[in-house]
């Protein structure tokens, strides 16, 4: 049997990057997959290419609204919702001295607000199937700090507690959904594609990256998103509220 | 090393202290002035109480850009530099859970909770970058107040806890550029668990406060609550030279609560 059998996952995010790598993976393992992304082109293009197990709608992650609209779609088009992957986000490299209020505000809303919302947004639905499972991407600046990635590394810290809070939430009002934070490396996606032209010293952008990580290479989209299938799929039925770091050692 | 003698170990350092008027804040200023140090008590609102007379009082808006700048200003005119800053101003939100928490209420607990620590962070490093030459050089501690919130999901509303987990991540972020810049600033966090202060009034009106505190202390595994001078001891330690190897720690002061397991949620009535 598929892995992901008849469920039907909203994944933020999923016009590209990890979003869009999980998507195809929710698909292939037999689940209806809801690509939820501000880019409606490219949303669009993979849908159709993912054919009639796939569908795209329009988000805005950090409008309340939006997030209802995009739930309702789902249900109306699958006739439910189990899984949530909240993967839209930003990266921006910035410092305590150079970060501005504005900017400090607009990259905590895109990664951390809407991340809240996303949750919330999905629970009174998960609640109607029965259950279901949320992935909120995090990073490995949840879990350790960056001189140069400082309202990032914030953000981050915010979705990794946020997330144990939604898993406490749930398993006590006993809505059997589970929540838990995925902890990825860098990962050779659009998010990280102006840091591989920024050559550092000798090294190029790539190299500097590549060398944080103990594997010696950047992680694949593909590889984090096996892990969020893991936790999407009825294999990881035990775990709520847990960091799943998939970095190539970086924080070993 | 040998230690000055604790009522002059701060002496010629300036410390600020946001929420200084009461709980964790008035204590750690009350005992940073018993140790030398000059201490403003930056609080929305003058406290009547008998903490609150460790030092100079300045209105003060940890949400507001403009009133960390007027801060700054009044500070370095007034006192000429500043070593320690001591980001302790918070609320808890309310009860809100991730279904009942609005969007309002969030933005609410961040603009206090995580903004107000970003900007305390930021606006210091300035002020300690600006004590001028001829002048003693400044060693810069900037002390983040988080909470156990900040390391476990069931502390604590949910707008409070990922605000909390930020300033835990800020923290580290804050020190290693600090560290890279070599400006000779470090800065930590501390996460307490119950601490009985005003951030518990609406229990204590339900439950009344002895219930109250024997209901949350029971929670912890050392049997009770901490009172805020507990905090504020730890709090002068990060600020002073004896934790100077230390940054982009986070001390946890919570009773045993993340040592362990906990049983029941911090909050939610059992």
């Amino acid at each position: 049997m598929p892995r992901l059998d008849g469920k039907v996952v909203l994944l933020s995010g999923g016009a590209s990057g990890i979003g869009a790598a999980t998507a195809r993976l929710v698909v292939g393992e037999g689940g209806k997959a809801v690509l939820a992304d501000r880019d409606e082109a490219k949303g669009r293009a993979l849908a159709e290419a993912l054919g009639a197990a796939a569908h795209f709608v329009p988000l805005d992650v950090v409008q309340e609204p939006s997030w209802q609209a995009a739930v309702a779609a789902t249900t109306e088009k699958f006739g439910a919702l189990h899984g949530l992957l909240n993967a839209a986000g930003v990266g921006v490299r910035n410092t305590i001295e150079d970060c501005t209020l504005e900017e400090y505000r607009r990259i905590n809303d895109i990664n951390s607000l809407g991340t809240f919302l996303g949750c919330k947004s999905a629970i009174g639905a998960m609640k109607e199937a029965g259950g279901g499972s949320i992935v909120n991407i995090s990073s490995v600046l949840g879990l350790r700090g960056a001189a140069h990635a400082m309202a990032y590394s914030a953000s981050k810290g915010a979705v990794r507690t946020l997330t144990k809070n939604v898993a406490l939430h749930c398993a006590q009002m006993k809505y059997n959904i589970r929540c838990n934070s995925v902890h990825p490396g860098y990962i050779d996606t659009p998010m990280i594609a102006p840091r591989l032209e920024q050559n550092a010293g000798n090294m190029t952008g790539r190299q500097s990256l590549e060398e944080l990580h103990p594997l010696g290479r950047l992680g694949r989209a593909e590889e984090v998103a096996h892990m969020i299938l893991f936790l999407l799929s009825n294999e990881s039925t035990f775990s709520t509220g847990s960091e799943f770091v998939c970095d190539g050692g970086l924080t070993a | 090393m040998v230690l000055a003698d604790m009522s002059s170990e701060l002496s010629g350092r300036v410390a600020i202290v946001t929420g200084g008027a009461s709980g964790i804040g008035a204590a750690s200023a009350a005992l940073l002035a018993a140790a030398g140090a000059t201490v403003i008590v930056a609080d929305l609102q003058e406290a009547g109480g008998p903490e609150s007379g460790a030092g100079r009082f300045v209105a003060h808006d940890v949400a507001s850009e403009d009133s960390w700048k007027a801060l700054l200003a009044d500070v370095l005119g007034r006192e000429g530099r500043l070593d320690i800053m001591v980001n302790n101003a918070g609320i808890s939100g309310g009860p809100g859970n991730i279904e009942t928490t609005t969007v309002e209420n969030w933005q609410q607990v961040q603009a206090i909770d995580s903004e107000g620590v970003f900007l305390g962070s930021k606006y210091a490093i300035e002020g300690m970058k600006k004590t001028g030459p001829g002048k003693p050089a400044i060693k810069g501690s900037i002390v983040n107040v988080s909470s156990i919130a900040g390391l476990i999901g069931g502390a604590g509303p949910t707008a409070y806890t990922a605000a909390k987990g930020a300033v835990r991540l800020m923290s580290k972020s804050v020190a290693l550029y600090c560290a890279e810049q070599k400006y000779d600033i470090r800065c930590n966090s501390v996460h307490p668990g119950g601490v009985d202060t005003a951030i518990f009034n609406p229990l204590w009106q339900a439950m009344g406060h002895e219930q109250g505190k024997a209901f949350i202390g029971a929670r912890h595994p050392i049997g009770r609550m901490s009172e805020p001078s507990e905090l504020g001891e730890i709090i002068l330690f990060l600020a002073s030279d004896r934790s100077s190897f230390m940054t982009g720690a986070e001390i946890a002061a919570d009773g045993g609560i993340t040592a362990g397991l906990m049983r029941r949620s911090l909050l939610a009535p059992s």
